[in-house]
């Protein structure tokens, strides 16, 4: 079997129809209400900025193809370092108009932006908490009742249209949540509470990367957000409700019971099964991700028996060990860890 | 005189007084090549390696300044490289994330703290003394022992890194990750030594500068008829006064908390890992400034001599310098618009941030309106100007973009903060200084510089960088994160890094030819007489390269622009002792002759100090007991640097 | 010189020593004094940041500082300016046997406030190890300490210098003047370290 330690996004690329190239983790995505707020601000800002930088490259210009006569310019040569021309005076004046009206105008726009998204931030309809670890993150649905909370990791799903607040918490340094087709960031610091609210308003699906260097492999702290229609969530939250399905050939059996019995259990959870470590991601449904730690891999068979076989060499400091699985041992978890969507 | 001097002390003091009025002074009477060969002897140096080190003379201090930080721009330009190489492919595996992680380090900490700061300074160190009309900075010997401690630190972070315990965490080092939880070992520790080391030489040099520009102007000289570079030191080295002891005290509560277990920083006992971005940003945001503003200093000096005329409207330029300064310190939150911080005091750190954007502006505008009223011409110092304006106007309006809080939310920590802090310090500090180098070359070195290659690097430069930087706009935007060792394929990400890995190979080529510049003209450049430019400021009414005490006579300074105004010959003082240094201070506004103030010889005593402290800093990483240890040998360096040579009066004080 | 030197007016009946901001040392510790207000300030706004987040202070019903020390040092520092300005004013006026008798009484009463301060760290109740609150206040006390060793050091050196010959001399009397200057800031620094370390807590 091959190891494709590659973080390609080009199987994710093909998976998805909605979205064209490149604008899976962009700016240019405009796929929530708050990416489109940013692109909006960003064209004035950036109109503003391109009308003072040629005021600036003009008078440029202008200065340095200036015809001058010979003793028309006040030298040193021509005996007139002393004086300035009248007009420079009324230009400075100008110009200090210009640039500060201009300025004012960019601080009113931001102004208004701010605290139109902050409005937005008040509606929340679904409620998440992504807690930041060194280096994936640990996705909880919130719920009233425990019974109807969902716990994922590396993955989000959003219902179009509905406002997602989403709570940020960290459990060791500092990390920051950023879907650029979606979203502005904010960090997750330990010790604070941070949050950040996104209405997506188009379906697909999007990748996102940790944007505050957090150590080893911050490169390597990506996670996917699926907008699905809300009938999709909610079918796709039903199933998460669930616990993982029993396994039912003899390898899968055996895989279970190793990982139920080792060191797998001690990080890992997996809802209806004694596995109930919570420090390293939930894999109750980990074969229906799309990527295998937060986004080092595409999820595939090849690069499951990879990631379980060597993770260091993969992500070397990442927090799982390479524990150096016999081979037999290694087909039956990999066997029993694809059971598990 | 009063009713404690005993007899025996009254007859000393007039047996001094006579003895002082034997004293030769310079004047009508002891003037031309007779009092040159006097004060060459009086003002040189011992001879030879004991010599090089003890000297205290400012111009062999600046030029060492200079060398070093081009050494430390080239190691960080070869990190550069190496970052380069690595990202111009996607998923590229030449260089691991741990290594990476080290590069990113070390770039950003040797271009902040070991080039970019210390050139300024040491170009300030060599020139404002010459431009000011004196013959020594204040304080010589802190002088020579900031450069020493400047050094030491550059040698501590860079043998740390080159033995394999360089710091990972970032130039910027925020908490928790380089906190001792997480970031184990001895590397954060060498990084906020370093910061302790290179913050002491800033300081040290910041007082020395201050001092020398207020009180050892040539008479005349008012603060209104000094030249804007060193109205341009001056806000900067108060700034650096205010500033540096944050990261300094920053640094030191880093270590302590790595070592004896304080929890400044440890949220789990009541810390905060904000508090360290709040007091690292309180610095780092007037760094920047400290920085720019020499630079803009330097576009000044350019655009007053290649344009034949004064800056147009020098109020408003100096009030620009000062109000930059003062509004630099209301900013730095906007470093932390994603941490959670309540929104309406965001804000203000908005308004501030585009505030200060308007005296640049002004200072701009004042340049071009040189431009305008004089016949600029395009030699290589003045064609860098105009590379400056274009670029780091870029980069300024980069920056208005970022200040706004919806912006930078999807801006902060992407390459597009990269794209635009490069424009501003490289378009708008390295552009001048590379100017600057070529225009003071020949008052360094005695020789100018070939204009041949000074062209084609020029233009190498612009536009390599331009290729660089241009594309990490767009990186940003397409989603790439800062401080990533890799990036994957399919984003749209491979075309911007790579026109960025080329440009870089540009820009280096360019910087290559800079220095092979610099080093042929030493030896085959033109001779450069006094004033090759036609300038007007008094640094050119010094020989090329300056003798040992710069001015036969001390100047006297009637306008804003000396040199242009003298109608050929200098007015001058006279009566300043030849046969001991000795300089004139004046006061602080209107520049009357006040005191004449000894200057101390040549000592070794700031390179032992700098050693005794250095070897505290640096136990000091691996035990707190050698604070109290190490304090010993600080304090008798430190004692008999001060310490007279002679306990025997003198007719007038000397400083041996 | 390049260009030929106009003569104008001699300074060479300028003296060599002034007394305030006309000397170049002066304006040297006024820097450093800078210097170290913006660490000892930057250090306040960390103690009040810090407290800021909690709601009692010290945290979690820690006990504050005991009073005596404290209290003991700010009355012993603050009548130690009775010699300072003594010696101060002998300095303008020179008179260097006061100086010389004076300077061993400032160096006794430094020796004094060295002890009493060791008392006053083993009276923080708390160590620097046990939360936020612990640590501010140690570096607190620390930072005055140093600040307290050094200008102690610098009297002593500069009283071995008095004692000699170059007393006399007009620029160490200045020296001495800027001394007394810099042992001003030291007590002035204290008072608000004090209030912070001991009153602060308790209100």
């Amino acid at each position: 079997m091959t190891v494709d330690g590659r973080a390609s996004v080009v199987p994710l690329a093909l998976a998805a129809s909605a979205c064209s190239y490149q604008h899976y983790q962009s700016t240019f995505g405009n796929a929530a209400t708050e990416a489109r707020q940013f692109n909006i601000l960003f064209v004035i800002f950036l109109v503003i900025c391109a009308i003072m930088y040629l005021a600036v490259i003009a008078f440029l210009i202008a200065s340095i193809a200036r015809r001058r006569r010979a003793g028309e310019a006040n030298t040193v040569e021509e005996g007139r370092h002393h004086v300035s021309n009248p007009l420079m005076r009324t230009g400075l004046i100008s110009w200090g108009a210009v640039v500060g009206s201009g300025l004012v105008a960019l601080t009113i726009a931001s102004f208004i932006a701010d605290r139109s998204m902050a409005s937005a931030a008040a509606n929340e309809k679904l409620s998440i908490t992504v807690t930041g670890n060194q280096w994936w993150w640990d996705v909880e649905y919130n719920a009233g009742d425990s019974s109807k909370m969902v716990r994922t990791a590396n993955e989000i799903h959003l219902p179009v249209g509905v406002p997602a607040r989403i709570y940020l918490k960290s459990n060791d340094v500092i990390h920051s949540f950023w879907l650029p087709s979606l979203a502005g960031k904010q960090d997750l610091i330990p010790g604070r509470d941070t949050d950040i609210t996104v209405v997506p308003r188009k379906v697909g699906i999007y990748r996102g990367q940790c944007a505050e260097f957090c150590g080893a492999e911050h490169a390597k702290m990506a996670l996917v957000v699926d907008v699905d229609s809300y009938r999709d969530f909610i079918k796709w939250w039903q199933h998460q409700l669930q616990p993982a399905p029993a396994p039912t050939t003899p390898l899968a059996k055996a895989g279970y019971a190793f990982v139920t019995s080792r060191n797998c259990s001690v990080c890992h959870a997996i809802a209806g099964t004694p596995a109930s470590g919570t420090v390293g991601p939930d894999l109750t449904h980990f074969a229906s991700r799309r990527t295998i730690a937060a986004g080092a891999m595409p999820m595939s068979e090849g690069n499951l028996y990879g990631w379980v076989e060597d993770p260091q060499s993969i992500k070397p400091g990442s927090k799982m060990p390479t524990i150096g699985l016999e081979p037999n041992e290694l087909h039956a978890v990999v066997a029993y860890l694809e059971t598990l969507k | 005189m009063s009713a404690h001097v005993p007899e025996r002390v009254r007859r000393e003091d007039e047996q001094l007084a006579r003895e002082r009025q034997k004293i030769a002074r310079d004047g009508p009477k002891l003037k031309g090549a007779k009092l040159e060969a006097r004060l060459e002897r009086t003002w040189s140096r011992p001879r030879g390696i004991i010599g090089w080190l003890a000297t205290v003379d400012h111009k062999e201090i600046g030029r060492r300044y200079i060398v070093t930080a081009l050494l430390f721009l080239s190691l960080g330009g070869v990190l550069a490289l190496a970052m380069r190489v690595q990202l111009a492919q996607p998923d590229n595996a030449l260089i691991s994330a741990q290594r990476y992680n080290e590069l990113f380090t070390m770039h950003g900490s040797t271009m902040m703290f070991l080039f970019a700061v210390p050139v300024m300074e040491g170009v300030a160190v060599f020139i404002i003394p010459l431009m000011l009309g004196t013959r020594s900075t204040a304080f010589p010997r802190l002088n020579a022992f900031s450069y020493f401690m400047y050094l030491f630190g550059g040698l501590l972070l860079w043998g740390a890194f080159l033995l394999n315990i360089g710091p990972d965490i970032g130039w910027f080092a925020y908490t928790p990750l380089s906190g001792p939880q997480f970031s184990p070992g001895k590397r954060a520790d060498i990084w906020a030594q370093m910061i302790t080391f290179t913050e002491v030489s800033a300081l040290a040099a910041a007082v020395v500068l201050v001092c020398t520009i207020l009180k050892t102007r040539a008479p005349g000289m008012t603060l209104a008829r000094m030249p804007l570079f060193a109205w341009a030191m001056l806000v900067v080295a108060v700034m650096i006064i205010f500033s540096m002891p944050a990261v300094a005290l920053a640094s030191s509560m880093l270590i302590s908390d790595r070592l004896i277990g304080t929890n400044f920083y440890n949220a789990y006992e009541h810390g905060d890992a904000l508090l360290w971005q709040h007091l690292f940003w309180f610095f780092g945001h007037p760094e920047v400034y400290i920085i720019f503003l020499p630079a803009t200093g330097f576009v000044s000096v350019i655009t007053e001599t290649f344009c034949r005329r004064p800056v147009f409207a020098y109020p408003i330029v100096v009030l620009a310098l000062i109000s930059t300064g003062i509004l630099a310190f209301g900013l730095w939150v906007h470093h932390m618009f994603a941490t959670g911080l309540p929104r309406v005091g965001y804000s203000f750190y908005t308004s501030a941030s585009m505030t200060v954007a308007i005296p640049t502006a002004l200072q701009i505008f004042c340049w071009l309106a040189t431009m305008w009223d004089g016949r600029p011409r395009f030699q290589v110092p003045m064609l860098y100007v105009v590379g400056f304006i274009v670029t780091f106007v870029i980069g300024g309006l980069s920056g208005v973009i970022i200040a706004s809080v919806p912006l930078d939310l999807q801006l902060h920590d992407t390459y597009f903060i990269v794209a635009h802090f490069h424009y501003v310090l490289i378009g708008g500090a390295v552009f001048p200084l590379l100017g600057i180098l070529t225009y003071w070359y020949p008052k360094i070195t005695g020789r100018m510089m070939s204009d041949t290659l000074g062209k084609i690097g020029f233009w190498m430069i612009l536009l390599g960088f331009q290729l660089t930087f241009f594309p990490m706009h767009f990186a940003g935007l397409l989603g790439m994160p800062r401080r990533v060792y890799t990036y994957p394929a399919g984003l749209g990400l491979e075309l911007p890094n790579l026109l960025s890995s080329i440009g870089a190979f540009v820009v280096a080529a360019a910087v290559v030819l800079f220095v092979i510049n610099g080093l042929f003209s030493l030896y085959r450049g033109a001779i450069a007489p006094s004033n090759p430019w036609g300038a007007s400021t008094l640094e050119w009414a010094a020989a090329s390269p300056p003798r040992p005490y710069n001015f036969a006579h001390i100047p006297v300074v009637e306008s804003r622009t000396p040199l242009w105004d003298a109608e050929g010959e200098l007015p001058v003082v006279t009566g300043l002792r030849v046969d001991e240094k000795e300089i004139l201070l004046t006061t602080v506004v209107a520049a009357t002759p006040d005191l004449r103030e000894p200057v101390p010889a040549a000592s070794l005593w700031p390179l032992i100090a700098a050693i005794a402290v250095g070897v505290l800093f640096v136990s000091s990483i691996f035990s707190p007991w050698a604070v109290v240890f190490g304090a010993i040998p600080s304090a008798i360096a430190l004692t008999a640097w001060f310490w007279p040579k002679d306990l025997k009066r003198q007719p007038e004080p000397v400083i041996s | 010189m390049i260009l030929e030197p106009r003569f104008t007016d001699s300074v060479a009946g300028l003296p060599t020593h002034k007394f305030g901001p006309s000397s170049l040392t002066w304006w040297g510790i006024i820097g450093f004094m800078i210097i170290e207000g913006a660490f000892f300030g930057l250090a306040f706004a960390a103690y009040f940041f810090l407290m800021g987040h909690e709601q009692g202070w010290p945290p979690e019903g820690r006990q504050a500082p005991n009073l005596l020390w404290g209290a003991l040092f700010l009355i012993v520092i603050l009548l130690s300016e009775i010699p300072n300005t003594m010696i101060k004013k002998a300095a303008r006026e020179r008179d260097v046997p006061a100086i010389r008798a004076l300077m061993p009484v400032m160096i006794a009463i430094g020796a004094v406030l060295l002890i009493v301060r060791g008392f006053e760290f083993n009276n923080l109740n708390c160590r620097w190890t046990d939360d936020a609150y612990s640590s501010v206040i140690w570096m607190l006390l620390f930072l005055h300490t140093t600040h307290l060793i050094t200008d102690w050091g610098d009297t002593i050196v500069l009283w071995l210098l008095m004692r000699t010959d170059l007393g006399w001399e007009g620029r160490r009397l200045v020296d001495t003047d800027e001394n007394c200057l810099y042992w001003r800031y030291v007590w002035l620094l204290w008072i608000p370290v004090y209030l912070m370390i001991y009153w602060v807590p308790r209100l």
